[in-house]
């Protein structure tokens, strides 16, 4: 790995006095980065086509775009895997700016599987009535018009569609491959921006109840912002700490290990109040992302505002890229600082296992209900990620990959429940459905027992493989904690059953829209995924065992 | 490789169900003779195994063995031991009659959409919870067993929300809502002693290494895997809380009364003749085996638990004004026996908890069968609602008595042999518990013997004056289970023989001997 000892960064600055033509020219392994470079590329083909391209052919076109895209980027991670990548051979690419290892191979094909999917919740045109003869989607007519105003109205009746989705959806899944893949810090800030700005973006663009929308994209923002401040922040402090941007390289300095010190740098470097500091405020960051308590706050707010299809792929997608970043902050850069982040990280973990639980039980909105489940589960893969053991890894793998589908698909079968307002997200108008529609009810009845962890379900063979690492890691207090919020939890997912199949539907109660293909598909491949981790999870255990290795 | 019997004995349903719940909407009839069928054949298939297995072999038959899920060292393993032949038959042996007893419990009442299929759903539900069930009857891998312990929740939940009584003495609103309740109580307790089972099943894991049945008892018979008393004594409480409560023992028995309360009948008959025989069956099978220390430990709290069960279940059968119940608070006195049986550690307690289960499911299906043709007749769980209902219905009336009788253990019926086992069991090592356990019996006479006289003797109601007898049908259902009781209550040999050699097998585990009479003990 003599990659990672050269960096661009302070190498240059340690040796100010040698001339400028020692530094060596970048390297750059398009093969190796060829994932995330389809995905950049296709973004910006994407924009090019909202310029050039004519209004009434943009949506098909950016279909295409996407669609090859994240296929063809997907195809790219399988060639690198079955290239042994992750499994017998590990790089750092591009100059010791990303690590090409098993997680992060594992991360990336989770999140382009989980972006195509959410895509085609994007693209699903049917379940609004046709304006003007136009079909229509979740997002606004124009983003730029007030809600409202008659330029709104002019908007929709010109049947404007914000095909842009598409382009920053391309964008954010791009940030989301790097996240978890960077080796370096500043690599690692950049990667956060990269996702996290089109998902403010995204957040604000609903259809219907465009204020609540902007309100959400608004939330976000501002404490996004603060949560990339603390990241930089932290990212400072650790600069100072150890001399160095790269991740094997502070690892080494935490450890004691590092030599070849600059001796302009020695003096200053080793200060154990940077690192505490610094790591605390690098770690706060992402776990914002997560949306661990008590950096939860955005969660259901944002969950609830944004276009259904948005909180879909957000949930998933930016918790599979987070947890990956955070497992390789905490695994390759601070597995010196153990014993200084556990006990931390042990309390994280409890609280927001238990607040997650115990809040969705007075929910009344299935998107905020849903939210709450997700920082629940935020609870049980940092339960995994303490076991700081290669099981500890792949079983947050494994659960993140579950995870993932089951959300997707949920959020999926919420945009289909609808009334005039649009979606018909409070609980109360949930109360029938098994008897209106009991395929839909059904499905998402399977949806909600796998995020309850019921066997049988990929939930369970999820949390089953966390909490058994939990254990194994000596954690077993955590999986008493998990268990017990568990049961909690299981509580307000089968309240939604109960509404769902014992209820008297309301006579004016919300219908069920008969969606395209493409929803079906995505709910489809979601309980698919989650039938199939759950009965015969090995050949994905296997994977994520193998996968379970970082590159240092 | 031989045949996969105990996989066919458990596939069969399942397939039955998937197959029942595929019949079109108009095709009601059909998905109910097609539920039949099923479980006729996975009857057929229980008595080959039974056939096939010899009492005398070895411990374990019929065994499978593939890898499943080697990342977590499970298995699929199965294999048979002579209680679980004893129980997969009497689960086998129900299911048709519980399918026959409920075959116009779910005809939908009101047309709701067109995919609505409430009867597939129905008879689908209740071969998926036989399949699971004899999955986890025949699992000796504790991962396998657990995760069918689990997951036959769900369809058990479904069952119970979605399935009532047609009339209902407050109206079908209120009705829905006390399902619902009874639903959702019964998946919290469960649910809940399921979760904390699993956090002792990963615990075993950490500690033994992985799931199978056979190898951690080996391991632990031989002394090659050493627990430390406090770690024991934790999963032995983790995995009995969560038997304890889907036995159900006495204080978490609260959900038994609701759920048996509101379901209809056979989904009663359901969960108290062959879903909660899957706690007292795993009791013996992983408390005993895996943890035997702490099962010592345990016994006497387990005792008086089970003591307090016997007399307060009873007790508040007395008291109970509606049928239903009273039959939920007379089995939670039952499970006390059963359980009683299982922890007085010697041979006759545990031979006798095992015919236990077999009988009191064979006697409280009669019972709850019958009672619920009788509600279906009148439209009321209420015991003061009817009266003389013996002029009007003697078979009715009969079938009734004799279900009852089975239940307060007369001699000669099934249930007098495993009572005065357990009994006998008990008194030899603790006869303090023993003495006073035999209160519960006669208390069973007074509610049983209460019950048939404010139903079916006096005066004839006039509500119940046109009440037809028991039709073809309802007779089919009861007559066999009649001559079950009779049978085994006169000769109980052939159980007796499978289940002994389990027994013997379970209590050198627990490296129990039995007491050895006074006189010798004095020398």
């Amino acid at each position: 790995m003599s990659a990672s000892a050269v960096h661009s960064l302070w190498t240059t600055a340690a040796t100010a006095a040698d001339p400028i033509t020692k530094i060596d020219a970048p390297k750059f392994e398009y093969g190796q980065m060829s994932p995330t470079l389809i995905v950049v590329g296709a973004a910006i083909v994407g924009v090019l086509v909202e310029a050039f391209v004519p209004r009434k052919a943009r949506y098909h076109a950016q279909m295409f775009v996407s669609v090859v895209a994240l296929a063809a980027a997907f195809a790219a991670v399988v060639a690198l895997a079955a290239d042994g990548y992750g499994t017998t051979k590990a790089r750092i690419a591009a100059m010791g700016a990303i690590a090409v290892d098993g997680p992060a191979l594992f991360l990336q094909g989770t999140i382009l599987l989980a972006a195509l999917v959410g895509l085609f919740t994007f693209a699903e045109r049917r379940l609004d009535p046709a304006a003007h003869g136009n079909r229509v989607d979740s997002f606004a007519a124009q983003a730029a018009s007030v809600p409202g105003s008659d330029s709104e109205k002019a908007a929709v009746r010109a049947g404007f569609t914000t095909t842009e989705v598409f382009p920053l959806l391309l964008f954010a899944v791009a940030g989301m491959l790097v996240f978890p893949a960077a080796n370096d810090l500043l690599t690692l800030f950049v990667a956060l921006e990269v996702f996290s700005l089109p998902l403010y973006l995204l957040c604000a663009l609903a259809r219907r109840k465009r204020l609540m929308s902007q309100e959400a994209a608004v939330k976000y923002f501002l404490l996004g912002a603060f949560a990339s401040a603390f990241t930089l922040f932290g990212i400072a402090l650790l600069y100072g700490y150890a001399g160095s941007m790269s991740y094997a390289r502070i690892a080494q300095v935490v450890d004691g290990s590092a030599i070849d010190i600059t001796p302009a740098l020695a003096d200053t470097m080793g200060n154990d109040a940077l690192l505490l500091v610094g790591a605390g405020l690098l770690v706060m960051g992402l776990l914002f992302k997560v949306g661990a308590v008590p950096f939860h706050m955005w969660t259901p707010d944002v969950y609830q505002g944004a276009p259904t299809p948005v909180t879909g792929f957000m949930a998933a997608a930016t918790k599979v890229a987070a947890f990956g970043a955070l497992l390789r902050i905490l695994y390759v850069v601070l597995p010196g600082l153990r014993w200084d982040w556990r006990p931390v990280m042990w309390g994280v973990a409890i609280v927001t296992m238990l607040v997650g639980a115990v809040v969705a039980i007075t929910q009344t909105d299935i998107k905020r209900l849903l939210a709450y489940s997700s920082i629940a589960h935020a609870g049980f893969i940092l339960a995994g990620v303490i076991a700081t053991t290669p099981d500890g890894v792949s079983s947050v793998l494994f659960y993140l990959a579950a995870y993932s589908f089951v959300t997707i698909g949920a959020f999926a079968v919420v945009t289909l429940v609808r009334d005039a307002g649009g979606e018909a997200t409070h609980l109360s108008d949930w109360a029938g459905l098994g008897r209106r529609s009991p395929l839909v009810a059904a499905v998402f009845a399977v949806f909600l027992l796998a995020f309850a962890g019921i066997p049988l379900t990929s939930g369970f063979a999820g949390k089953f493989a966390v909490f058994k690492a939990a254990a194994e890691g000596g954690a077993a207090p955590l999986v008493v904690v998990g268990v017990i919020s568990s049961a909690i939890a299981a509580f307000f997912y089968i309240r939604v059953i109960v509404l769902m199949f014992f209820s008297e539907p309301r006579p004016e109660g919300p219908t069920v829209a008969v969606p395209s293909p493409l929803t079906v598909s995505a709910i489809g491949v979601g309980v698919a995924v989650t039938l199939v981790l759950g009965v015969a999870p090995q050949y994905f255990l296997d994977l994520a065992g193998q996968a379970g290795v970082f590159v240092r | 490789m031989s045949f996969p019997l105990l996989t066919a004995t458990a596939v069969l349903p399942a397939v039955g169900a998937i197959a029942t719940a595929a019949v079109p909407a108009a095709r009601r009839t059909a998905a109910k003779w097609l539920a039949l069928l099923f479980s006729l054949a996975t009857l057929a298939l229980a008595i080959a195994v039974l056939v096939r297995f010899d009492p005398d072999g070895d411990r374990y038959q019929l065994t499978e063995s593939h890898s499943w899920i080697a990342e977590f060292g499970v298995r699929y393993e199965l294999g048979v031991d002579g209680i679980a032949v004893a129980l997969i038959a009497l689960t086998a042996v129900l299911i048709p009659f519980i399918v026959l007893a409920g075959w116009h419990d779910a005809d939908p009442l009101e047309t709701g959409s067109k995919r609505w299929r409430p009867t597939q759903g129905f008879f689908a539900l209740i071969l998926a919870v036989e399949a699971m069930v004899i999955i986890s009857f025949a699992a000796t891998d504790v991962f396998l067993f657990y995760i069918f312990f689990e997951a036959m929740l769900i369809p058990m939940y479904f069952l119970i929300g979605g399935f009532g009584d047609r009339a209902h003495e407050h109206g079908e609103k209120t009705a829905a809502t006390q399902r619902s309740y009874a639903a959702v109580k019964f998946l919290l307790y469960n649910l809940a002693g399921g979760l904390i089972m699993l956090a002792a099943v990963i615990g075993l894991y950490v500690v033994a290494g992985n799931f199978s049945l056979t190898e951690i008892a080996e391991a632990r018979a031989d002394g090659s895997l050493d627990m430390a008393t406090s770690t024991e004594r934790w999963l032995f409480l983790g995995f009995f809380l969560a038997f304890a409560v889907k036995a159900p023992l006495w204080p978490l028995h609260t959900w038994l009364p609701n759920a048996m309360g509101e379901a209809t009948a056979p989904v009663a008959v359901l969960i108290t003749a062959v879903v909660d025989k899957v706690g007292t069956f795993a009791m013996l099978r992983f408390c005993l085996q895996l943890f035997p220390e702490a099962s010592k430990w345990a016994t006497p709290v387990v005792l008086v638990l089970a003591l307090i069960s016997i007399i307060y279940g009873a007790l508040l059968a007395v008291g109970q004004r509606d049928i239903k119940r009273l039959v939920a608070y007379a089995s939670i006195s039952h499970f006390g026996f059963i359980i009683m049986g299982i922890f007085a550690m010697t041979s006759q307690g545990q031979s006798g908890a095992t015919l236990y289960m077999v009988n009191h499911g064979i006697s409280t299906a009669a019972l709850m069968l019958v009672a619920g043709f009788l509600i279906s007749r009148r439209g009321s769980r209420l015991i003061a609602d009817y009266g003389g209902v013996q002029k009007v219905a003697p078979v009715l009336a009969g079938t009734f008595l004799i279900g009852g009788l089975a239940t307060l253990s007369l001699p000669g019926l099934a249930p007098f042999v495993s009572e005065f086992l357990v009994l006998v069991g008990t008194f030899t090592r603790y006869p303090v518990i023993g003495i006073i356990a035999t209160f519960g019996i006669v208390l069973a006479a007074l509610y049983t013997l209460v019950l048939y006289q404010r139903t079916m003797t006096g005066p004839v109601k006039p509500e119940v004056a046109t009440m037809p007898d028991l039709r073809v049908r309802e007779l089919a259902v009861v007559a066999p289970l009649i001559a079950l009781l009779l049978f085994l209550g006169v000769y109980p040999k052939p159980v007796t023989d499978i289940v002994n050699p389990a027994v013997e097998q379970t209590m050198s585990d627990v490296q129990k001997k039995d007491p050895q009479p006074e006189v010798e003990a004095a020398k």
